[in-house]
């Protein structure tokens, strides 16, 4: 694409361009010939001895140089290149562009019209959806929760029952996929004390099971009610509504170590999940719900 | 032979000097010196020429940016998005010419090891990016990108000297930095770290034709 500032650089291309190929024409087409005496012995000798004969150059070679002109005229005349002509092919890299959209339009179009309109859980029934579907996820999904979407640290696991803002329907992963989520903890390092967070960290142990100081645990149960039972309630069961998670269960997305949760509730976490609607589009959105949902309900 | 006009060539060496000088530039000064005149190239806009959201780099970023070329990124990770459907639907929008105004030098690279960054801006939380920089394998154990646990320093105080004469001479190239941004240049990088600009950096790519928000 030429969209010069002024005319002035359209013409400069033009006539460089133009002059350059003149002036290939006029070299090769005055050495098609040897000047001088044809089979004479030129005068000049290196190394002593070297000489060299008076003949034409080789025709094949010149006729090659030959082939390379008329290439670049042909060229620029289906082409773009020639100052802004367009070139009669009418040739864009972007024009391009979307005509290999179209025609992957009108390949893959009918495959995700005929999920389009099915309820998720058909689609999660469909083994061809769930080819799309798993080639879509191991494309956009796999770099946060995982080729096997077992998440990591910090990156929730899908396969499981857990859902931290909601109940893991269909509508709540396609909401999720579409507009993306945040998940907000505040950092308690100006409000708490070190060894009170020492203590809630063995309370919130103690919730689910895992060893930790009764003494500090029976203290923590104070601290957890007067801070941390606002988001995740009073019986720690969490609240999707905040994306606030459970806190009773044996599933720990940072981790269950007491300086792991000793340091979330020091710096307070901030987790976003980004929104792929406006990315993806609808129908693999749509696609990649039934995918998410089918990995946590196998049928 | 001793009156053709090549041997006079031949025989200067300063002729020849000048006269190979005039052939070899011929190519720059049609394809790239025209390149310097059109709308698509030097200003922020797409090809149909409406206006992009492009900005030039501040403080943080331009830190971070250099941090960016410090390590070599370009050397796996190119910043282009070609117009072909598989990179188009892979990453985003193809890149346009004027998303690069206030980059230099564009990071275009030229190789492929790891991912095209030019739409990475917004696809994935800082978060992400922060334990994916500290080591690559806690977020996708497939990897093969070398870890750079040595980001979560502070911003060297020589780097944070050396920011308002890097936006001056942005600005003599026509980055339009206020004085303003120029003097508080430096109270944005005290106590970050090289991995927060870097971060900032990479979240600020490719935003004016992105479907991140």
């Amino acid at each position: 694409m030429a969209d010069f500032i002024n005319g002035f650089w359209n013409a400069y291309v033009m006539v460089l361009v133009a002059l350059s190929i003149a002036f290939c024409i006029f070299i090769i087409a005055s050495n098609m010939r040897a000047s001088g005496k044809v089979g004479e012995l030129q005068p000049h000798k290196w190394d002593e001895t070297l000489q060299e004969w008076n003949n034409p150059l080789p025709r094949w070679w010149m006729y090659l140089y030959w082939l390379t002109i008329f290439f670049g005229i042909a060229y620029l005349i289906i082409y773009p290149g020639f100052g802004s002509f367009p070139g009669i092919a009418k040739w864009t890299s972007v024009g391009q562009w979307e005509q290999e959209m179209k025609k992957a339009d009108e390949q893959y179009g009918p495959k995700f019209a005929k999920y389009r309109n099915m309820d998720v859980k058909a689609v999660a029934a469909d083994p061809e959806a769930m080819g799309m579907g798993k080639r879509l996820f191991q494309t956009y999904c796999m770099q946060c929760h995982g080729a096997d979407a077992r998440g990591a640290k910090g990156f929730p696991n899908l396969t499981d029952h857990d859902w931290l803002g909601g109940d893991g329907s269909p509508e709540y992963i396609k909401t999720t996929i579409t507009a993306g989520r945040m998940g907000v903890m505040t950092p308690f390092k100006d409000i708490l004390s070190e060894d009170q967070m020492k203590d809630v960290a063995n309370y919130v142990r103690s919730l689910s099971g895992l060893s930790h100081d009764a003494q500090r645990a029976q203290r923590g149960a104070q601290v957890f009610a007067e801070n941390c039972a606002v988001c995740h309630g009073p019986d720690a069961k969490g609240n999707p509504l905040l994306g606030a998670p459970n806190l009773t269960d044996d599933i720990w997305l940072w981790g269950s170590s007491e300086a792991q949760i000793i340091s979330n509730v020091t710096n307070g976490i901030q987790n976003r999940m980004p929104a792929f609607g406006e990315f993806l589009g609808e129908d693999k959105v749509h696609i990649l719900t039934a995918y998410v949902w089918g990995l946590s309900n196998k049928q | 032979m001793a009156n053709s006009k090549h041997e006079i060539l031949e025989r200067s060496v300063t002729l020849l000097i000048i006269a190979t000088l005039l052939v070899v530039s011929i190519g720059g000064l049609v394809e790239i010196v025209p390149l310097f005149f059109q709308h698509s190239t030097t200003k922020p806009i797409d090809r149909q020429g409406n206006p992009l959201d492009v900005k030039p780099y501040d403080a943080l970023r331009l830190t971070g940016r250099d941090i960016y070329i410090r390590e070599g990124c370009y050397n796996c990770h190119s910043q282009m998005v070609r117009p072909f459907r598989a990179e188009t639907e892979r990453y985003g929008h193809y890149s346009v010419a004027g998303e690069y105004i206030y980059d230099r030098p564009f990071q275009w690279g030229s190789k492929r090891t790891g991912p095209d960054l030019h739409r990475v801006g917004g696809r994935y939380s800082d978060n992400w990016h922060i334990a994916h920089l500290r080591n690559p394998r806690d977020v996708v154990p497939e990897s093969n990108m070398p870890a750079f646990p040595w980001l979560d320093r502070p911003i060297s105080q020589r780097d944070i000297n050396a920011i308002q004469d890097k936006m001056k001479a942005l600005r003599a190239l026509g980055h339009p930095y206020t004085d303003e941004e120029i003097a508080q240049a430096p109270s944005m990088l005290e106590g970050k770290t090289e991995m927060e600009a870097l971060v900032a950096y990479l979240q600020g790519l490719g935003r004016a034709l992105s479907n991140f928000q």
